[in-house]
């Protein structure tokens, strides 16, 4: 066994802290012969760290397109040709949603709006969302809507948000080769504040995006230092008309080392596979990656994509002996 | 076959669509495959829809 997987060994999986930048790097530049023996440690330390259980989400678009941010790889921004249309969901159509998704056993709904962050009339929307939620399904809901205030954490505080979503995106060193609507530090600052009000924080990013293999270990530190409670582990899914649209699909043994990664410098976080897993790893990488040191999974379709379809995600759960976590009852 | 893609909105007949058509498995279509204007899109958990205002709701 190479060095770098025995330090790993003793300090992720035996003493349960998080890998430094610099090891994150000597993991990424794993040869392909040691990629076996980096998800099986990286496994391990989900499995001690973490436990067998899945937690399952299921996402909802509230208010999909017409974005003013210019985040290079979504395809809701206005600023880019993107054939998607600027749309709402009703109440109703809401209500179905966070059923449809309970229905496959997840415990998790997030609802999501395509903005900077909300207006009065998002934040209104979701009020009456989330009760009409609460009121006919049994789920935590979460929400992602963008940069907040602190009077909007309070008040989504105090409707019952039980995670808020808001990704760091990017490495800071290469954030602004993503995002130039907004910075690296506001994202943080939400961030922070969602923390401070007691949700629980949800934050992630994208790798794929043509960063280089440190900026993609220098998002795991950073991720790391903040410390959330889950984070959704995107891979690019080159949208048309975006200036990523051109980008190839990453290649999948790298994104398998980078999931290894990320559970390797968060030993006890929930790592979730968010969007672009099924084009990356495919059916077979999926399950390397489950068995890889990812926890949780967005069962379904996504924003404005299409998922795998969720009974062979659950039919793969119960294959590898994964139960799904069930909803914590506090009551 | 006539009529437009439903993927890249470019007419059917012009330009083989097939890795347009396998793309669909993974997203729902963007341009109504009647008149090509863009249709508004809503995809929930389990399905999508998708509206042309001058023909109408499909669904998947
Ligand atoms: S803020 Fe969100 S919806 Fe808007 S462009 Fe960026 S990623 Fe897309
Ligand atoms: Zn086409
Ligand atoms: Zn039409």
């Amino acid at each position: 066994m190479t060095d770098i997987l025995e330090r790993a060994r003793d300090r992720a999986l035996d003493r349960g802290e998080g890998l430094s930048y610099d090891e994150l790097v000597e993991v990424l530049r794993l040869p392909d012969d040691q990629v076996p023996a980096l998800l099986e440690l990286a496994h391990g330390v989900r499995m001690k760290h973490c436990g067998p259980e899945v937690e399952v989400e299921g996402i909802i678009s509230l208010k999909t397109g017409g974005c003013p941010e210019d985040c290079h790889f979504c395809s809701q921004s206005g600023q880019f040709t993107s054939p998607v249309r600027s749309v709402w969901l009703d109440i109703p159509q809401l209500v179905r949603a966070a059923e449809e998704t309970a229905a496959t056993g997840a415990t998790e709904f997030c609802i999501v709006a395509a903005v900077r962050g909300p207006d009065e009339r998002l934040m209104s929307q979701v009020r009456d969302g989330i009760r009409a939620i609460q009121e006919a399904v049994d789920i935590n809901v979460a929400c992602s809507l963008g940069m907040l205030t602190q009077e909007q954490v309070d008040d989504l505080a105090a409707m019952g948000v039980h995670r808020y979503n808001h990704n760091l995106e990017a490495a800071r060193s290469y954030f602004p080769s993503v995002v130039t609507t907004h910075s690296y530090e506001e994202r943080w600052d939400t961030c922070q504040m969602v923390r401070a009000a007691g949700m629980e924080l949800c934050c992630g990013g994208l790798v794929g995006m043509g960063e280089t293999l440190e900026q993609r270990a220098e998002l795991a530190a950073q991720l790391a230092e903040l410390d959330p409670h889950e984070v959704p582990l995107n891979f690019l899914n080159p949208r048309p008309g975006t200036p990523f649209g051109d980008l190839p699909l990453m290649d999948s043994a790298d994104a398998l080392r980078t999931i290894a990664a990320f559970r390797l410098a968060m030993p006890r976080t929930i790592l979730r596979y968010a969007g672009g897993r099924e084009l990356t790893l495919g059916d077979l990488g999926t399950r390397d990656g489950l068995l890889g040191g990812i926890n949780a999974v967005i069962v379904g379709n996504y924003l404005t994509t299409l998922g795998r379809d969720a009974d062979e995600d659950l039919a793969l759960l119960s294959d590898l002996k994964m139960p799904i976590k069930e909803l914590a009852k506090t009551l | 076959m006539g009529g437009y893609c439903g993927l890249c909105g470019e007419p059917r007949d012009d330009l083989p669509h097939a890795a347009c058509d396998a793309r669909l498995a993974l997203e729902p279509p963007r341009f109504c495959t009647s008149c090509r204007r863009r249709m508004k899109v809503q995809v929930t958990p389990r399905g999508w829809s998708a509206e042309c205002v001058e023909h109408g709701v499909v669904t998947g």
